[in-house]
């Protein structure tokens, strides 16, 4: 009964804090929908976990705490090969817009040779005169 | 035929001034394009006292980076060809009208390979057998003899300038290897010139096996993904 307090009170609280950052514009949809879905299924299989051994079963594992382990280690795989995904789509995107800004540098510098157009400085640059 | 010189320059502040210099006296008349990949140092200052054009990226590409985005104003700027040559001075930019020629001549891609018989063998060791075998399996899909895969000397015709500046790898080796493969599989041209080299002024190349066994590792997982892309 204990058990099934703590599991039920971690899917609520990984719940919560879904609807929470979606209410904040902190997530966009496209991750929520996951992550949403994974809490529901804590709370479902925490609700009854009888349930879990049975499925086990049919997949042909003997206990449902391993069906568990592996349904989290394929999840957690899923999501890191998202992300890489998503962080190679976004290094793209950023390349495009430092091309279109070097670009743009280069027109405006043409059309305004006497405009002393600062250059983009990096936090750290050690050249940079401001710091 | 217009043509547009890309140097990819990164922290060369010493050499760069030199080098356009000497590409303006071998090319009198060429349009030669810098582009910054994100100087920390005075490289842009002495690239436009020395008469080139410069682009600036905010920030660090890599040659890959800095190439796309000279083949992108070569094509906004409708230049024919680009001949791209390396910012620390280790091309004589006196052989550029020999690549130039080749490209006149109906090659696509010309490489100016620097172990081809002129000049000094810069790599020794593994780190040489590695790039053999490189060339070795390059060479057959291009269907011509290569032996300098890695060269940062190249000069590119007009359908392959429109090409790279779509698709132009940043990663590792992409912009010499995977470029070369993606060239060979679309059925262009590939051919070299002997190029001299010139002595590396700073850094030392690798003679170590275990270096030359994950370069070539690397170069051969650049390979076979550039084969089987789309």
């Amino acid at each position: 009964m204990r058990l099934l307090i703590t599991t039920i009170i971690f899917g609520v609280l990984i719940l919560g804090a879904i609807v929470e950052l979606l209410r904040r514009r902190r997530l966009r949809e496209k991750y929520a929908a996951l992550w949403l879905f994974t809490g529901f299924l804590v709370i479902v299989l925490s609700l009854f976990p009888g349930g879990l051994d049975k499925s086990a079963g049919y997949v042909g594992m003997a206990s449902g705490v391993s069906l568990v382990l592996f349904l989290s280690v394929v999840f957690l795989l899923i999501i890191a090969m998202h992300l890489s995904w998503e962080v190679s789509q976004l290094e793209e995107e950023t390349r495009s817009i430092s091309e279109e800004i070097a670009l743009l540098r280069m027109e405006l510098e043409r059309s305004q040779p006497a405009a002393n157009i600062p250059r983009a400085r990096r936090r750290d640059d050690p050249t940079d005169p401001s710091s | 035929m217009r043509v547009l010189v890309v140097i990819p320059a990164w922290n060369e502040e010493a050499s760069i001034a030199t080098v356009v210099h000497e590409v303006r006296s071998a090319l009198p008349g060429v349009d030669v394009l810098v582009v910054d990949d994100g100087s920390t140092d005075k490289t842009v200052q002495r690239a436009r006292e020395a008469g080139a054009v410069v682009a600036h990226l905010p920030y660090n590409l890599g040659v890959g980076g800095a190439m796309r985005l000279g083949f992108r104003y070569a094509v906004e700027r409708d230049y024919d060809t680009v001949l791209q040559i390396d910012a620390d001075g280790q091309h004589d930019p006196a052989f550029a009208p020999q690549l130039l020629e080749r490209i006149e001549a109906g090659a696509d891609l010309v490489i100016g390979a620097r172990f081809a018989g002129v000049g000094e063998y810069p790599a020794r060791g593994p780190r040489r057998w590695a790039m053999t075998v490189l060339s070795k399996s390059l060479s057959r899909l291009a269907g011509t003899r290569l032996t300098d895969t890695t060269s940062g000397m190249r000069a590119t015709s007009r359908p392959l300038v429109e090409l790279f500046a779509r698709h132009y790898p940043m990663d590792y080796l992409g912009d010499t290897v995977e470029t070369l493969a993606m060239a060979a599989r679309r059925g262009f041209r590939i051919e070299q010139v002997p190029v001299a080299m010139r002595v590396r002024e700073t850094g030392k190349p690798s003679h170590a096996v275990g270096m030359a066994t994950v370069y070539l590792g690397r170069a051969f997982v650049v390979l076979v993904l550039a084969l089987i892309r789309r």
